[in-house]
């Protein structure tokens, strides 16, 4: 029996680390800023969470109790992934960084309010 | 922002964090039990002023159902992702989207705009100061309308249905 258990653990170890490998390719052949964010954003959480996966299933094995913070690794990754995705994009646009000429869609601008150059009405109705 | 009503400002917060830390010392013990309340207790008065009005929701049992959809997409959405960066003949065609948002709340905004960060080969890149739409990258796409149709059928309507109503 344990070496199913070993030989599964094995084989998510090594997709996670294909994935992994995928994302930092995408980070170092991609043309321009925006597309290399998708590479970590997405390739690595499942890599990841393949890893953790495979974490999980050899402990449950090995100890006979299943383990749960890998599950809330997991959890802390999705909630922070995005939202640190979602910043630097904001910070490229900020930036006005060079996207290639390929790109297509309106050409993004950030109005004046929110660059911080205008001030703004606080956006939220109701319970300020 | 909440207001200061009382000693307990985020009910289903506190009770998160509880289990939260359960979770992380992996014991039921009475001591963590005592600690973990007192946390949990503590944090949500720290910061309460930084929380928009906790969000009520409506149905648990679709709010699963979603959560599950999502999971699968985003192990999807890694197959393709993973196919786009690894084939170097492919031609990608990225793509801005300005995504016209239904949502009005700022939490379920939020959970949206992370939602389409994780799923197939989009990045929320700016949300309008207004509200009222959300930037989107795209890393390949051929049709626009199509995009805005899929997230709107599978991530925006359930969340309104979830949260909104």
């Amino acid at each position: 029996m344990a070496w199913i258990v070993e030989a599964l653990a094995s084989l998510l170890l090594i997709a996670g680390g294909v994935f992994l490998f995928i994302g930092s390719l995408g980070m170092a052949h991609l043309k321009d800023f925006y597309m290399r964010l998708h590479g970590p954003t997405k390739a690595t959480t499942l890599g990841i969470g393949f890893m953790l996966v495979a974490s999980m299933l050899y402990f449950w094995g090995y100890e006979g109790s299943p383990d749960i913070q890998e599950i809330l690794i997991t959890l802390f990754l999705f909630i922070t992934a995005p939202v640190s995705a979602h910043l630097l994009a904001k910070t490229g646009l900020h930036l006005q960084l060079r996207r290639i000429d390929v790109t297509e869609g309106k050409p993004v601008e950030l109005r004046p309010e929110e660059v911080g150059e205008r001030p703004v009405p606080h956006p939220d109705k109701g319970h300020g | 922002m909440i207001k200061p009503r009382s000693w307990l400002p985020t009910p289903v917060l506190s009770i998160l964090l509880l289990l939260v830390w359960l979770l992380l010392v992996r014991s039921v013990a009475f001591g963590q039990i005592v600690l973990g309340s007192a946390l949990a207790v503590a944090i949500p008065l720290a910061t309460y002023r930084f929380w928009d009005a906790e969000p009520r929701i409506g149905r648990p049992l679709k709010l699963l159902r979603f959560a599950l959809r999502v999971l699968k997409d985003i192990v999807i959405a890694n197959f393709e992702v993973a196919y786009l960066i690894s084939n170097p003949w492919r031609k990608l065609r990225p793509h801005f989207i300005e995504y016209p948002l239904m949502l009005e709340e700022r939490f379920t905004i939020t959970l949206l705009a992370s939602t389409i960060s994780l799923t197939p080969g989009t990045v929320s890149a700016n949300l309008r100061m207004d509200g009222k739409s959300l930037l989107i990258h795209a890393l390949d796409v051929d049709d626009e309308e199509a995009l805005i149709e899929q997230i709107r059928k599978r991530y925006e309507q359930p969340l309104k249905e979830i949260y909104e109503c």
